[in-house]
């Protein structure tokens, strides 16, 4: 059967109509957006493998995965994808609707290195030498420039380059140090008026999560170490907040599996079990909020297909992304599927790229935003006139 | 009070002052660093095993005692016995440990801060992280053993220790790595019963990181014909997952397994053959293949101009200015990669003189300069913690890139936000012992705002005076 009409049948590509409906926009004026990093290059081939591709086995070698329904064997989303076992709650979300897959995707960085890989994920230009700060920052300019301002946040101590750029981004993370008093933070905030305006506006943000944190029962929360749910909890409270931000960046490293990552059981199993757990906890920490909310999960590239001489994978080039969220139209894969065939893969040893993460970004904020094409492409993604939104919204 | 020359001295190219640098240093800050420079220090004695090779030989002992508890323990899967398994775990972090705050103590009462700042970056643009196991049981020995003795040498030799010192083979897994036509490349390939071969981490990564730079014009190509000729390098004894160790030596009926924990080579899994990097053809070369292609590769123009930007942002700017990149890549290649010629260049650079503030501290280096400030070292244990709390877990960058190096990446709200709160707690514990005002003219001196001068003069209390004084953006700054 050949792959390709194979797909077009059991999974839809859709490509979302040019005349975006306004009204539908201001109606989701609500929307609640999650951007997950994951960092180091996750396989997209383990999170969620072609398991029904016939050489999908002999490639993957002592990191395939079982048949669904055998003992550590993948969960079944169709005749040709499943999800790594680890992954429960992401099953459930796709059965339910609000998980949607998408695969042989990557950036338009065809280079193999991390930093370059992430510079080009989370700048939204095509090269990496590009640097006018980060492709979500100049969403929020096109936001206010329409009137609909958000804020946004960092779950971490530092602002990720997706959010660097003109617009005041704030940032949280847990910490352990006791509050400094008021009064010495009225003092310091003085000083950094007087001789240091760029320190000021980084204190003001800070102290305006703080309160945030604060009211929300989170001064209390202590770092978590590897684990996810803590922060993607966080996460979610302030997405719930009624003066909350209403964008949120939160980045996990780990994904760099280049020895023994393990099938079923592993090292890589166990970091996926954290995504999972963490995306699980932000649905329920997000209660009925969830029903206007898109979790976008994105690395900055796949791995090599097969496995490499010690137990693991090299960095490569297409992958899967995850979106999640009861305001996206999940339950389904979406991909334009390249095959394994060595002529198949990129360069012969890596998922060909066949659909591009910016047109993930395009769709969702399109759609949850009403963010106007020729805003998303002069500004936010420039040189991306030819990449078409991929339509997720429910 | 400090003039702001030996400030921009101190904290530029230092870690800050110490109160009495002004008449330790005098008017003559150029000397005070020229000095830092050499003679080199004496490396280590030949014969003398190296420390981090004691302890990853113990590693593995305990690694072997775990394994086989477990083995035994999988037969009787009830009385699984924890001990092994936690030894094990306490050994790795007594040992990443003692050695972060050794690194910390090092800076803090250092009195050639300019080589120790030397030391840290050369460590940082060589990262290790100690994430990995068993390289954190390591990563600071690698410091000590691999980078300190060689930052006023020349470039190839400093490459050269690094990338063969255990911590940086075991990071990017290159013993792991297998020539596909070697002597046990073949016989594997020929029983398809294992799948091996090339590990192309540890080559990427020196020619994206170490040398030429991700712009220096190399392809997938080179990467992968530098992995070949870096297959065999490896690291000596039984340890460290040395499945592949033992095969080699099965099948060359071989008994010598390498110097436990130190650097060996292996050429049973040694890729054989003629391979063509950027454009040179290197021909077989066993153990010294790979460093001719080191060496080939630290002469080249690029690596020239990725070091001299490396190293003028760091010491000088976020954004390098142009024409003082350009003059350290010519000291660099004019003097054949020796570095001191390059750190004149960098010391006598009148870009490294205008602004006194063009840098934001890393929060170890906020950590260190604040030590500094008090005089103080600081218990090992709780260093850690609160460097960790500050963004920057000791030897731990994360990847292979190293900490990054501009302000974006260590002044967000939330960071910052932990520094005030830090500085804080520092001046409940010292604020009556130490008077701020005087503390401000020794170690920021005429780098002092009106702003911050008035603000500490005027804290209500002497506790929040120092937290003030270490807030100061004249303190996060350099």
């Amino acid at each position: 059967m050949d792959r390709r009409k194979f797909l077009n049948s059991s999974a839809t590509l859709t490509l979302m109509s040019p005349l975006m409906n306004r009204a539908f926009a201001e109606a989701t004026d609500d929307a609640r957006l999650v951007l997950v990093i994951l960092r180091g290059g996750l396989d997209g081939m383990a999170a969620a493998p072609a398991y029904g591709e016939g050489r999908y086995r002999n490639l993957r070698g002592q990191l395939a995965l079982g048949e669904p329904g055998s003992e550590g064997g993948v969960l079944k989303l169709d005749g040709l994808f499943g999800l790594h076992p680890s992954l429960t709650n992401m099953h459930s979300m796709y059965r339910d609707g609000d998980l949607a897959v998408v695969h042989a995707i990557a950036s338009p960085y065809r280079e193999r290195s991390h930093f370059d890989g992430q510079k080009v994920l989370e700048a939204g230009g095509v090269s990496p030498s590009t640097s006018n700060g980060g492709w979500l920052n100049r969403a929020l300019t096109a936001l206010a420039a329409e009137s609909f301002e958000r804020d946004a946040i960092a779950l971490a101590s530092t602002v990720p380059l997706v959010l660097r750029g003109t617009e005041t981004v704030t940032s949280w993370a847990p910490s352990r140090l006791p509050d400094s008093d008021a009064d010495t933070l009225a003092r310091v905030r003085q000083i950094y008026e007087a001789a240091d305006p760029a320190l000021a506006m980084r204190l003001t943000e800070a102290l305006n999560a703080r309160d945030l944190a604060g009211e929300t029962g989170m001064d209390g929360m202590r770092p978590g170490g590897q684990q996810l749910a803590p922060i993607t909890t966080a996460a979610a409270r302030f997405l719930a907040a009624a003066d909350g931000p209403r964008i949120a960046v939160i980045e996990a490293n780990g994904w760099d599996t280049h020895a023994n990552q393990g099938a079923a059981n592993g090292g890589l199993a166990i970091r996926l079990q954290q995504l999972d757990a963490g995306l699980a906890s932000f649905k329920s920490e997000l209660g009925s909020n969830w029903d206007k909310t898109t979790v976008m999960v994105v690395t900055e590239f796949g791995r090599t297909v097969a496995v490499n001489g010690t137990r693991g994978t090299d960095h490569g080039t297409a992958g899967c992304a995850f979106v999640a969220g009861g305001a996206v139209a999940g339950g389904r894969v979406i991909a334009d599927w390249p095959g394994l065939a060595e002529r198949e893969l990129f360069e012969g040893r890596d998922l060909a790229p066949t659909l591009d993460l910016r047109a993930v970004f395009k769709g969702v904020l399109s759609e949850q935003y009403g963010l106007s094409a020729r805003a998303l492409e002069s500004s936010i993604f420039p040189g991306s006139e030819a990449i078409e939104p991929i339509s997720l919204s429910a | 009070m400090l003039k702001q020359t030996t400030a921009i001295a101190t904290n530029r190219f230092g870690f800050g002052a110490r109160p009495g640098d002004a008449t330790r240093i005098g008017d003559d800050y150029e000397a005070w660093l020229f000095d830092q420079l050499g003679p080199p220090m004496p490396t280590e004695q030949p014969g003398n095993r190296p420390e981090s090779a004691a302890i990853l030989e113990q590693v593995t002992e305990l690694r072997l005692a775990r394994q086989a508890r477990q083995s035994v323990a999988n037969d009787e899967p009830i009385e699984v016995d924890q001990d092994a398994i936690r030894e094990y775990a306490r050994f790795i972090s007594r040992s990443f440990q003692s050695q972060a705050a050794s690194g910390y103590t090092e800076a803090i009462t250092s009195d050639a801060p300019f080589r120790e700042r030397l030391v840290q970056f050369w460590e940082n643009h060589f990262a290790v992280s100690a994430d990995k196991q068993p390289v954190g049981a390591i990563a600071g020995h690698y410091r000590n053993e691999a980078i300190r003795p060689h930052v006023t040498g020349n470039f190839v030799e400093l490459l050269t220790s690094a990338i063969k010192h255990p911590a940086m083979q075991l990071y990017l897994d290159n013993p792991q790595s297998i020539g596909p036509n070697s002597m046990l490349g073949s016989r594997a390939n020929r029983n398809r019963n294992r799948q091996t071969g090339l590990n192309e981490n540890l080559a990427r990564e020196i020619l994206e990181l170490h040398t030429l730079g991700v712009d220096g014009g190399y392809s997938q190509d080179d990467v992968i014909e530098f992995a070949k000729s870096l297959t065999g390098w490896s690291v000596g004894g039984t340890g460290a997952g040395d499945r592949i160790g033992a095969m080699a030596r099965r099948l060359t009926g071989s008994t010598d397994a390498g110097a436990p924990g130190e650097f060996t080579f292996r050429p049973a899994v040694h890729e054989p053959g003629t391979k063509t990097i950027f454009g040179r053809r290197f021909s077989e070369g066993g153990v010294d293949e790979a460093e001719s292609v080191l060496a080939f590769l630290s002469e080249q123009q690029q690596t020239a101009r990725f070091l001299a930007t490396k190293l003028a942002r760091h010491f000088v700017a976020d954004q390098p200015p142009a024409a003082l990149v350009d003059r350290l890549a010519d000291a660099y290649l004019a003097n054949e990669g020796e570095l001191v010629p390059v750190y004149r260049e960098l010391i006598r650079a009148k870009e490294s003189w205008t602004d006194p503030l063009a840098k934001y501290k890393t929060p170890q280096d906020y950590l260190v300069s604040t030590f500094r400030a008090i005089g103080t070292v600081p218990n090992g244990n709780s260093l850690v913690g609160v460097a960790t709390q500050l963004g920057q877990r000791p030897l731990t960058p994360g990847s292979p890139a190293g900490w990054p190096d501009i302000a974006d990446n260590w002044n967000g709200g939330d960071a910052l936000l932990k520094r005030i709160e830090w500085a804080s707690e520092v001046g409940i514990n010292i604020g009556d012992r130490i008077d701020a005002t005087e503390r401000l003219d020794d170690v920021l001196g005429e780098t002092a705002s009106e702003a911050t001068r008035l603000g500490v003069q005027r804290a209500e209390s002497g506790s929040q005076a120092i937290a003030l004084l270490f807030s100061a953006p004249e303190f996060q700054r350099r």
